[in-house]
C-alpha cells in the first residue's frame, strides 16, 4: 500500500533556528530518503512557502472562468510543507518511517494513497 | 526545546511586537511586554505542551503582563490614562489579517521615522522588530556594541516624540507606507551587501534580516507585486553570496563568479515568486530589478546572457526611476552589445552628476582598458582609489592599475 506522510508546520519556524538544530533535522531526512531509496521509488517534496501560491478559486458563476487570486493572507496558522510518498508494507512500518523525520515543529500525518500515476504505482 | 521555543518566538516577533505596539502605544512597553511572554512561555510550554495558537497565547499573556506593569508605574499611569479604551478586555485571538497587516506596517513605518538617518532606522528595525542582540546589529554594520546601543537610544527618544497615527490609515498612506518601508528592506540588504564582503568572515546578518523582512511583507501584502519582486529581488542577489567572494577573499565580478556556487534554491524561489508578481500587472521599480536579476541567475555563463534584455529592462527602469544611476547601469548593459566606445561616449553626460560616485569611475576605467587606452584607465582607477573604496574594492582596483601599467610598459 503506498502511504503519503504529509508535513505541516508552521513555515519559517526551520529557518529561524540555528545552523546546527538545522543540521539535525536535515540529517533525519537525510535517513529517511536513504532508508526509502534502499527499498525502491519513492517521492518526497518540499513547496516553498506559502507567498509563492496563487490560488485557483471555482468560477463565480457559471461559464465564468475560474477566479485566480494571489493566494491565501498570511495566517499564523499550520501550513502544508511538503509530503514523502512510498510503497509500505503496511500502516506500522509507514509510521516507523514517519518517526525519523519528527520534530518539536512539524505534524505529520500518516495516509494511504487512493491513486497514484506514474512509476511510483505498486499495482 | 529552547531552541525550537526561540525560532518560533523570533517568528512570531514581528506580529506580536506590532500588535503591542498598537496597543501600549508604545515600544518599549511592547518590547519588555513581549520579552516577559516568552520568559512565561519558556516555562509554561514545555510543560502544558505548546498552545494551539501561539500567537494568541504570546499576546494575551503580554498584555496582561504589560498591564501589569502599567498598574504599578507611575509613568505608566500617565500612558494608562491617555489610553483607557484600549485597556479594555482584549479577546484572546490574534488580530484580523487586515489589522495585522496594518499593525507591522505601521510598526516598521515608524522605525523608518523621516527624522532618523537611514542607518538608524534600519538599526531600529532590526532591533525592535526582528528582535537582533545591540552586539548583533553592531557587527552587521562593523561598529562597536557601545556605538550602536547608543544610536540605537537615541533613535527611539527621536520616534517617541512624535508618535505615528494608530488609526487604520487610508489606502494611499498605506501604500506610501508599504513604499517607504520595502525602501528601508532594501537598503537593508544593500547596506549587508556591501559591509559583508570581508577578508576574515561573512557577515551576511543585514542580509538574511533583509529577506526575513520582506518575506513577512510578501506574506502580509501577498496581492502586492511589488513586494513579491522585492523578496524575489533579495533572494536572486542572495543566491550568489558564495561566488561573490573567492578563497582569498577577493570579490569576484559578476561575469567572472562560478555559477555553480549560486544558490539553486534560492534561485528557484525567486524565480517563482517573479512569476506570480509579473502576474498583478504592477510595473514597479522591484519587479523592474527582478526581472535583470532573473535574466542573470538564467545565464548559464556570463557569455551567454541576454543583454539585449537586461539593456531594455534598465531602459524600463529609467523610466520609472530616471536617476543617472540607472542610467549607468544601462550604458554598462549598452556596453555588451554595442562595444566600450559607445558605452565611454554614453557616459559623458553623467560625469557631472556622477563624479563621486566610485563606480562611475571603476566601470570608465574597465572600459578604457578595452579599448586601449591605458593612460586613461589608470587615471580613472586612480580617481576610485582617492574616493574611499572598500578595501576588497581597493584590492579589486589595485589590481587593475597593475594590469594596464603593465600594458603601457608592453607597448
Amino acid at each position: 500500500m503506498i502511504y503519503a506522510i504529509t508535513i505541516y508546520g508552521e513555515p519559517g519556524v526551520f529557518e529561524a533556528l540555528p545552523k546546527d538544530r538545522q543540521d539535525e533535522v536535515m540529517s533525519g531526512h537525510g535517513a529517511l530518503q536513504s532508508a526509502l531509496a534502499d527499498r525502491g521509488e519513492f517521492v518526497s517534496m518540499k513547496l516553498m512557502p506559502p507567498t509563492s501560491a496563487v490560488m485557483v478559486q471555482p468560477a463565480p458563476s457559471e461559464g465564468a472562468a475560474p477566479l485566480i487570486t494571489d493566494g491565501p493572507f498570511a495566517e499564523t496558522k499550520e501550513n502544508f510543507l511538503g509530503f514523502y510518498a512510498a510503497d509500505f508494507k503496511d500502516l506500522d512500518e509507514a509510521l516507523d518511517y514517519a518517526k525519523m523525520i519528527s520534530s518539536p515543529v512539524a505534524r505529520l500525518e500518516v495516509r494511504p494513497v487512493a491513486w497514484a500515476g506514474g512509476a511510483i504505482s505498486s499495482e | 526545546m529552547s531552541d525550537w521555543l526561540e525560532a518560533t518566538f523570533a517568528l512570531l516577533r514581528p506580529r506580536a511586537l506590532a500588535a503591542l505596539t498598537r496597543l501600549f502605544r508604545d515600544i518599549d512597553m511592547a518590547e519588555e511586554a513581549f520579552a516577559d511572554a516568552c520568559l512565561k512561555a519558556l516555562t509554561v510550554w514545555p510543560k502544558d505542551g505548546a498552545p494551539r495558537d501561539p500567537l494568541a497565547w504570546l499576546l494575551t499573556t503580554a498584555r496582561n503582563s504589560g498591564l501589569d506593569h502599567v498598574r504599578k508605574s507611575q509613568r505608566r499611569a500617565a500612558i494608562l490614562s491617555r489610553h483607557i479604551e484600549e485597556f479594555q478586555p482584549m479577546p484572546a485571538e490574534t488580530p484580523a489579517p487586515d489589522e495585522m497587516r496594518d499593525d507591522v506596517l505601521r510598526l516598521l513605518f515608524i522605525c523608518c521615522h523621516p527624522e532618523l538617518d537611514r542607518r538608524d532606522q534600519i538599526a531600529i528595525a532590526l532591533r525592535v522588530v526582528l528582535g537582533l542582540s545591540v552586539e548583533e546589529i553592531a557587527s552587521g554594520f562593523l561598529v562597536k556594541p557601545k556605538t550602536m546601543e547608543q544610536r540605537i537610544t537615541r533613535a527611539k527618544k527621536k520616534i517617541s516624540l512624535s508618535p505615528v497615527a494608530f488609526e487604520t490609515p487610508s489606502p494611499a498612506e498605506r501604500g506610501a507606507r508599504l513604499g517607504e518601508v520595502s525602501l528601508m528592506v532594501y537598503l537593508m540588504f544593500s547596506e549587508g551587501w556591501s559591509t559583508s564582503a570581508g577578508p576574515k568572515q561573512i557577515k551576511l546578518t543585514l542580509c538574511d534580516e533583509a529577506i526575513r523582512l520582506a518575506r513577512l511583507l510578501a506574506a502580509l501584502f501577498p496581492a502586492m507585486g511589488e513586494q513579491a519582486a522585492l523578496l524575489a529581488l533579495l533572494l536572486f542577489q542572495h543566491a550568489r553570496r558564495h561566488a561573490r567572494i573567492d578563497r582569498g577573499g577577493k570579490l569576484v565580478a559578476l561575469d567572472d563568479q562560478d555559477r555553480g556556487l549560486w544558490n539553486r534554491a534560492d534561485i528557484a524561489e525567486a524565480t517563482g515568486l517573479l512569476q506570480k508578481a509579473k502576474r498583478t500587472g504592477h510595473h514597479g521599480v522591484y519587479i523592474v530589478q527582478a526581472a535583470i536579476a532573473a535574466t542573470h541567475a538564467q545565464a548559464a555563463s556570463a557569455g551567454d546572457t541576454d543583454w539585449a534584455s537586461i539593456e531594455s529592462h534598465y531602459a524600463a527602469l529609467y523610466a520609472l526611476q530616471p536617476t543617472p544611476v540607472v542610467r549607468l547601469n544601462q550604458i554598462a548593459a549598452q556596453a555588451k552589445l554595442y562595444g566600450a566606445h559607445h558605452a565611454l561616449k554614453a557616459m559623458e553626460p553623467l560625469a557631472q552628476d556622477l563624479s563621486s560616485y566610485r563606480w562611475f569611475h571603476a566601470m570608465r576605467g574597465g572600459l578604457l582598458q578595452e579599448t586601449g587606452d591605458h593612460l586613461s584607465a589608470i587615471t580613472a582607477f586612480e580617481t576610485v582609489m582617492a574616493l574611499g573604496p572598500t578595501a576588497l574594492e581597493r584590492v579589486a582596483i589595485t589590481e587593475k592599475i597593475a594590469i594596464s601599467h603593465k600594458n603601457l610598459r608592453n607597448v
